[in-house]
């Protein structure tokens, strides 16, 4: 391990041609599996694509810079609030919505962070800050008629208007929520490579140590906060488009902080591919123990509850440390 | 004797609630010495290291470096100068490979992540930490991250090294490798500031020596003038003692 040429780059290493390989055939089968499903797996895919974003989201702040945020449902409700209402009072494209939606999450995240940064908040304090603003925005929207109050927003469906988001089928979706989200990943993963990704990782190791080695600690927190509102804010308006209704509770209500969180922490936190394996393992059992236990609403939070007892436990690395581990010790036997 | 001064510390004071950490400390440092940093258990020392690296700010007085007031400037700009800092506590980036926890250091200076990635494979071969290089560093011994703490210090190009008690807890032979590369290091042109409990290390390393005692500076001369001195000697044996 001694040789320094090209071969063994550790830092900036793209994928060996094995796993660029890998990554085409399952980029292929993605577009393909669609044609192959009935319609309600269709829709457990879409919601496994925009969780993954938000997802990924959070673990950009949480995973990477090891700032646990308990009120993503924050960036969210402002991504899904701000496309619609932009769409429903001046006709304006979600297309375009988004963009600014992640604009307004941003500013907001960056102005919590800025607060809590700014004076060394972190741990159970900066989780209860971003709870407390969440729940602001929830009581703010729940109570103010202007945006619908309690009875939420609903989305006039134009028919199928590609121009507006809108499509009278769940295929488009399918690949509207699966391209944002390959980009979603793409992003982290080609940012973790760089100077700032390596930053963003010795923060969260470590914040004084990271200070006295040169890195700005302050700045490199409030980036990781702008990326995360951003990215979170663009799962909430593919959400609203998908969904044409939006109200308090969904959107910026604790369950879906949760929702959100819960998914790159069982997934491995962190890690590039965490958010999706999550999501791949959650998102199904959330959607499959709603339709049993109907009558029984929340039964899919009790199950949350113990996979992540048990994950915590037992995974503290989530399921990609628990598959490295796996990987590690079959080469070393 | 002409030389440079590179860092002036000018009667700096620094208490907690109340409690005097450092009182009116005014010292220098000239550019390419070891200036060994001692005093007993609670003495500043820690402190003193904090203030210079802008971990904590000073009640009252002035700390220059090459013409900069440190005043005002946060920790990782001071590191940016060229004023870097190991911790007495080690603190690993635990869950980054060795390599990576270096190139940490050496991205301070360069963002071209190739370079870097070079630099660090320098550094680790210098420390001697090359075979570890992808092992996550939480998984080091005591002596290979007190190694680590060195390297990433280093790969960050400092000017000025502030070396916070590396040799606690090693044996005598790890002991003599890092007296060695310490060496090193200040003969590659780095300027380097001390504090070291072990006497025999520190009397045969530093060109000069400070003490402190109970946040005064009670002494400031070569390291044999200093071993000889009463104020010293009484510090940390108490009043009385006959020295044969």
């Amino acid at each position: 391990m001694n040789e320094t040429g090209p071969a063994t780059r550790q830092l900036a290493g793209g994928l060996s041609a094995k796993k660029s390989l890998v990554v085409i055939l399952v980029l292929i089968a993605l577009h393909v599996l669609p044609w192959t499903i009935p319609s309600h797996l269709l829709h457990t895919m879409i919601m496994i694509f925009i969780f993954t974003i938000m997802g990924q989201g959070w673990n950009v702040l949480g995973g990477y810079v090891g700032q646990f945020s308990f009120g993503h449902a924050l960036f969210f409700g402002l991504g899904a609030y701000t496309s619609t209402l932009l769409f429903l009072h001046l006709g304006l494209t979600p297309w375009i919505g988004i963009f600014i939606a992640c604009s307004v999450s941003i500013s907001v995240g960056l102005f919590v962070g800025f607060l809590s940064f700014r004076y060394g908040l972190s741990g159970p304090f900066f989780a209860l800050i971003m709870l407390a603003f969440a729940e602001i925005f929830h009581l703010v929207s729940t109570t103010w008629k202007a945006v619908g109050s309690s009875l939420g927003l609903l989305i006039p469906l134009e028919g199928n208007a590609p121009a507006l988001m809108q499509f009278t089928g769940k295929m488009p979706f399918y690949y509207i929520s699966l391209w944002f989200m390959v980009g979603a990943l793409y992003l982290v993963w080609r940012f973790e490579k760089t100077r700032l990704g390596l930053y963003f990782l010795a923060v969260r190791e470590d914040k004084d140590a990271a200070e006295a080695l040169g890195v700005n600690t302050f700045k490199s927190q409030m980036t990781a906060m702008a990326i995360s509102a951003g990215l979170t804010a663009v799962g909430g308006t593919i959400y609203a488009q998908y969904l044409l209704y939006i109200d308090p509770d969904i959107t910026f209500g604790v369950i879906n902080s949760v929702e959100i969180m819960i998914r790159p922490i069982i997934g491995g936190p962190g890690t590039v591919l965490g958010p999706l394996l999550g999501s791949i393992v959650l998102t199904p059992l959330s959607e499959f123990t709603r339709e049993v236990f109907q009558s029984y609403s929340g039964v899919y939070l009790m199950i949350y509850g113990i996979v992540l007892v048990i994950v915590i436990m037992f995974l503290p690395d989530g399921l990609i440390g628990f598959a490295k581990n796996m990987l590690r010790k079959s080469r070393g036997n | 004797m002409s030389q440079t001064r590179l860092l002036e510390i000018f009667k700096v004071s620094k208490s907690f609630r109340g409690l005097k950490a450092i009182s009116n400390v005014s010292l220098h440092i000239n550019e390419g010495e070891i200036l060994g940093l001692i005093g007993p258990n609670g003495a500043g020392k820690t402190t003193l290291f904090n203030l210079v690296t802008g971990f904590l700010k000073p009640d009252s007085g002035q700390i220059q470096f090459s013409g900069h007031n440190l005043a005002g400037f946060k920790s990782h700009q001071i590191c940016k100068l060229g004023i870097t800092r190991t911790f007495q506590i080690v603190k690993p980036f635990a869950h980054l490979s060795t390599l990576e926890n270096v190139a940490v250091g050496a991205f301070n200076r360069s963002d071209d992540i190739a370079a870097v990635e070079d630099k660090s494979w320098d550094i680790l071969n210098f420390v001697g930490l090359e075979q570890k290089a992808l092992d996550p560093a939480g998984s080091l011994t005591l002596p290979d991250r007190k190694r680590l703490e060195l390297a990433r210090a280093l790969a960050t190009e400092p000017k000025l090294l502030l070396l916070d008690e590396v040799m606690a807890g090693l044996n005598p032979t790890e002991q003599h490798g890092i007296i060695n590369l310490i060496r090193k290091i200040c003969e590659a042109g780095t300027t380097i500031f001390i504090i070291e409990h072990h006497m025999r290390v520190v009397m045969g390393l530093s060109d000069r020596i400070v003490v402190l005692h109970h946040g005064e500076l009670i002494a400031d001369d070569r390291p044999h003038a200093v071993s000889e001195d009463p104020n010293v000697i009484e510090a940390y044996l108490g009043k009385g003692v006959a020295i044969a």
